[in-house]
């Protein structure tokens, strides 16, 4: 029993260690602002004060369900059509043999390169920054989808076939499982991505959003508080993205790798 | 034609393989793999197929299991040419080949789709059973040991009643007491279902242990050599003369005996 009390004991002290860290590290900064006469950066208490600040405006609930829109149309949309996109591309080596070109020239070039594009368009709105968050997500999503359907061991194919099983049988109950696990990987990966490019296209295509209010709180009387609480949110968000996504990864049908043993 | 094939074919042949070739073509160079195989299997017999490593043994069992397609010669099945895989021949790969995301029932109920849903449930249990398998249906493949994993790739074929196990090197990956062990559980399985079995590995002992009859097989371009003749009853005494004689036979045909 006593054992027990310990353990849990240590156990909370354990999963207290990071919020400690992190007070520790926000008591420093406030030091660190109070001590040195420019005014480089606000402090967290200005930080906290311009978050209540947007509470009390009601912006802060309205610009977060922005970003997080945009992010979800563009997210959704990219994976609807790059993942079974790539899963064909990666099945038939010739198809891939084909795009493999075309995909590694358009990859690299950055999202936000796409932004006078994307307003020529579709306009400053929307559209805009769902267009430019939907190309983030995309190429990545194909390139995980193609090396998926590759890394899928010959033998399982082989023993779908083997118990008869239908073209159709055979995508659902056998290629289907076995790219899951690497396909909610590169979601989670691509979440992020599609997080970060979500404010640099509100800082330019659209008039709301976190992105927007980073933009928004300069222009308008250099307000840094608030461009410090935009950013605190967003750090917020995205940590509470991949949390999520990351949970998903966690499922017991989820967890083997093709390495194992 | 297939009504006359029938008729000449004696009812007890369950393969017929004659004058098989296979030649691998790639970046333009052929590489012949087999030559010339003939083989008949009776129906309910153990064969295996032994020979050194790389000669295509593999290939040929491949070949069988119809996920290959000769480019020479005719493999026939109940009288009718292999032409793709079936379940009525389920092939069994080293453990790799049981599906982890699938628990230990689900990989078992894998081929069963088109039964009804009682006689799945029956099915499972029984051969969860019989593999020795009871306590671990909710069990992912992570969570077995090789052993284990390799019973599970044996009971799920056996599933689905096939009347014919090609089995390719399946105890390769255990170690030697797993591999002892699983031998014994193949045959009692065996004796219990009496399907076909082919059996291919490059473990003379193994081979000896449990075969009906053993097929040598030569080295690269690969074709039949031998085929050996295991007149021992099962239980077999390994310390018997006559296990050492057969062994040492089969050595010998591979150039083998008295070599270490």
């Amino acid at each position: 029993m006593l054992g027990r009390g310990l353990s849990t004991k240590r156990n909370l002290l354990v999963r207290l260690r990071p919020i400690a860290f992190i007070a520790v590290l926000l008591i420093l900064w406030q030091i660190a602002v109070s001590r040195s006469p420019a005014h480089l950066l606000p402090g967290p208490w200005d930080a906290a004060g311009g978050i209540l600040d947007l509470v009390r405006h009601g912006l802060l609930l309205k610009y977060i369900a922005a970003s997080l829109f945009r992010v979800t149309w563009g997210f959704v949309a990219a994976a609807v059509l790059a993942i079974p996109l790539g899963l064909t591309i990666g099945w038939y080596r010739r198809a891939e043999l084909a795009f493999n070109p075309l995909i590694q020239i358009f990859r690299p070039i950055s999202p936000l390169a796409w932004i006078p594009i994307a307003i020529l368009w579709f306009g400053v709105g929307d559209i805009a920054s769902v267009f430019l968050i939907f190309l983030s997500c995309f190429f990545p999503l194909l390139l995980t989808a193609i090396n998926a359907v590759q890394r899928i061991p010959s033998v399982y194919v082989n023993a779908g076939r083997n118990f008869g099983l239908s073209p159709a049988h055979l995508v659902y109950r056998v290629l289907y499982p076995a790219v899951l696990p690497q396909l909610i990987t590169g979601l989670r990966i691509t979440l992020g991505v599609a997080w970060i490019v979500v404010v640099a296209a509100e800082m330019i295509a659209v008039n709301s959003g976190l992105g927007f209010l980073i933009v928004d709180a300069r222009n308008a009387g250099n307000r840094y508080d608030l461009v410090v609480a935009a950013m605190v949110i967003i750090g917020i968000i995205g940590l509470l993205l991949d949390l999520g996504m990351r949970s998903l990864e966690g499922a017991k049908s989820l967890r083997w790798d093709y390495s194992e043993d | 034609m297939p009504l006359t094939e029938s008729v000449t074919t004696p009812a007890a042949t369950k393969l017929s393989a004659q004058h098989v070739h296979m030649t691998f073509t790639r970046d333009g160079k052929s590489t012949p793999v087999l030559n010339d195989v003939t083989l008949e299997v009776a129906k309910g017999e153990f064969l295996c197929i032994v020979g050194p490593s790389g000669c295509g043994k593999s290939t040929l069992l491949s070949a069988i299991g119809g996920f290959l397609s000769p480019t020479g010669g005719e493999i026939r099945i109940d009288g009718q040419p292999v032409s793709g895989p079936d379940p009525r021949r389920i092939f069994v790969f080293q453990e790799r080949g049981v599906f982890p995301w699938l628990t230990v029932e689900g990989n078992i109920e894998f081929g069963l789709f088109k039964l009804p849903r009682a006689e799945r449930q029956r099915r499972i249990a029984h051969y969860i059973e019989m593999v020795g398998l009871v306590g671990f249906e909710k069990a992912y493949p992570a969570e077995l040991s090789g052993g284990m994993k390799q019973r599970l790739e044996v009971a799920r074929a056996l599933a689905v009643n096939p009347d014919m196990l090609l089995l390719d090197e399946p105890f390769g990956a255990l170690d030697s007491i797993t591999r002892l062990i699983m031998r014994g559980e193949l045959l009692r399985i065996w004796r219990e279902e009496r399907n076909t079995v082919i059996f291919v590995t490059h473990d003379i002992d193994e081979a000896v242990q449990l075969a009906d009859r053993v097929a040598v097989m030569s080295g690269r371009p690969a074709n039949i050599q031998q085929i050996v003749n295991i007149d021992i009853p099962h239980p077999r005494d390994l310390s018997s003369p006559r296990y050492l004689e057969l062994r040492n036979g089969i050595l010998t045909q591979l150039g083998l005996a008295h070599q270490v």
